[in-house]
């Protein structure tokens, strides 16, 4: 039975892991690979990489990373943030990434997703979400965001999980934003429309404060994945332990005996 | 040395990269000539499968593949490179592959399942394997161990004896083969950790 996947994301400035990881002894914490390497020896299931590199000059950075993890890691990797041309899709899949997600510029070029998964395939094509809970007209509405969540688009959720599907995005990440950063749990009734609405994996971003929280969102959210940073990061839990208490109320998920590590190999 | 055949879809490098983790000799071959001399040959592939049959044709390395498959050199298919070894594909119509294992490529069809709204496609994430007897390559891999799976269509043999492992996505389906040197799975062990570099390594060790 296919196991609910538990992803750590790491966000990457000029080449170095920023947001503070520091549950890593004797290892420099803001080196992307150590961090990989670290992560995969915890029973990560996949790595996102999330690149908040500002401009276009400094994005050789990203993908020296992206080629260095990749040489030290072998678990998908799916890389983030500025993707805004399918020439930058090919420049990450080139360089080592699994996966790339695009956000924003899905919204500004409403071609990007179907032309990236037509030329690259649906495997790797994820479309990642921002979306919020706002009122319209006294009603709820559900609404998309871009540019980090800064700016609305007026489009409905919904519709815009359905377009993505129909333009071959091979899975969604949904990050609602009013659960983001602040570790108050995920919207679980979002993401569970959202997880029904089409079949193609979706894994829910933001929220994560608890372990509590993350099975929540693999059951009641009907998650196929969890996706979290701070909560690994800051040492709270590992993802072993995160993946042992979800397996002990009932979760299926991978655990594998992370004491034979790649070293064992023979 | 290992011939990974470079056809210009997808995930070689992130194979190549595995055989250097694990101190295994390989290199990246475009060339018909290359396949003819490798002693061992890995063809990967991610991405549609008619795009793939038509590119492997265009470069003429269809020959090469197959007289390699006959002359019982070893050879490891992934995922596409599964797939293609099959007589006919399904995949947004109908097209003929290399024909060297009878069998189809069928896509999952979940909708019939009374669970289906919980099965996703594509088969996308960590699954585990079901291994069927002694095959090489799955030489110290724990019965039950997880793999990375990404894809949406599966094979389905004429021949049970081919089939190496199964896995369970909705239906029991066969995700990997194994006819005499030939090895084949539809899961990337490049993408498995410490299961997929040891399974690497076992056919690296062949």
């Amino acid at each position: 039975m296919l196991a609910k996947r538990i992803i750590p994301c790491l966000d990457v400035d000029k080449g170095r892991v920023v947001k503070g990881v520091k549950f890593f002894d004797h290892v420099d914490a803001g080196s992307v690979s150590e961090c990989a390497v670290r992560y995969e020896q915890q029973g990560a299931d996949e790595l996102v990489f999330y690149d908040i590199t500002a401009s276009h000059e400094e994005r050789e950075l990203t993908l020296n990373i992206l080629r260095e993890a990749s040489e030290r890691v072998f678990m998908p990797l799916t890389v983030g943030g500025g993707i805004r041309t399918i020439e930058d899709v090919r420049l990450m899949l080139n360089n080592g990434a699994d996966k790339v997600s695009i956000n924003s510029a899905a919204v500004l070029d409403e071609s990007l997703i179907k032309q990236s998964a037509l030329r690259f395939g649906s495997q790797c094509i994820v479309l990642a979400i921002d979306a919020n809970r706002v009122k319209k007209n006294g009603k709820e509405f559900w609404e998309v965001f871009v540019n980090g969540g800064r700016k609305a688009t007026g489009i409905e959720v919904m519709r815009w999980v359905r377009k993505g599907r129909d333009d071959g995005a091979g899975e969604i990440v949904l990050n609602v934003m009013n659960a983001d950063g602040t570790k108050a749990g995920y919207d679980l009734e979002m993401t569970s429309a959202v997880s029904e609405e089409v079949n193609i994996p979706v894994v829910a971003s933001g929220g994560a404060g608890t372990l509590e929280d993350m099975y929540d969102v693999l059951t009641k959210g009907k998650a196929d994945a969890a996706l979290a940073a701070s909560v690994f990061h800051f040492g709270k839990y590992t993802i072993e332990q995160a993946k042992r208490y979800l397996r002990d109320k009932g979760v299926n998920v991978r655990l594998d005996n992370q004491e034979k590590n790649l070293t064992s190999v023979n | 040395m290992i011939a990974i055949v470079d056809y210009g879809m997808g995930n070689l490098h992130s194979v190549k990269k595995a055989f250097d983790f694990i101190g295994a000799e390989s290199e990246i071959v475009t060339e018909p000539a290359a396949i003819d001399a490798a002693e061992k040959i890995v063809l990967p592939g991610v991405g549609a499968f008619a795009d793939a049959i038509d590119t492997l044709q265009k470069k003429q390395l269809v020959n090469p593949l197959k007289q390699a498959i006959e002359d019982g050199r070893y050879f490891l298919g992934i995922c596409l490179g599964l797939q293609m070894l099959f007589d006919i594909s399904y995949e947004d119509g109908q097209f003929p592959g290399l024909g060297v294992i009878p069998g189809q490529v069928v896509r999952f069809d979940l909708s019939d399942l009374p669970d289906h709204a919980e099965l996703k496609i594509p088969h996308m994430g960590w699954n585990a394997l079901n291994i069927k007897g002694d095959i090489p390559i799955y030489q110290g891999i724990e019965n039950g161990s997880y793999v990375y799976f990404v894809h949406s269509y599966y094979v389905t043999p004429t021949d049970n004896a081919v089939i190496a492992t199964t896995t369970t996505h909705g239906c029991e389906f066969v995700s990997s083969i194994a006819r005499n040197n030939l090895f084949a799975t539809q899961f990337h062990p490049e993408k498995s950790q410490r299961i997929g570099l040891q399974i690497l390594k076992n056919f690296a060790n062949l």
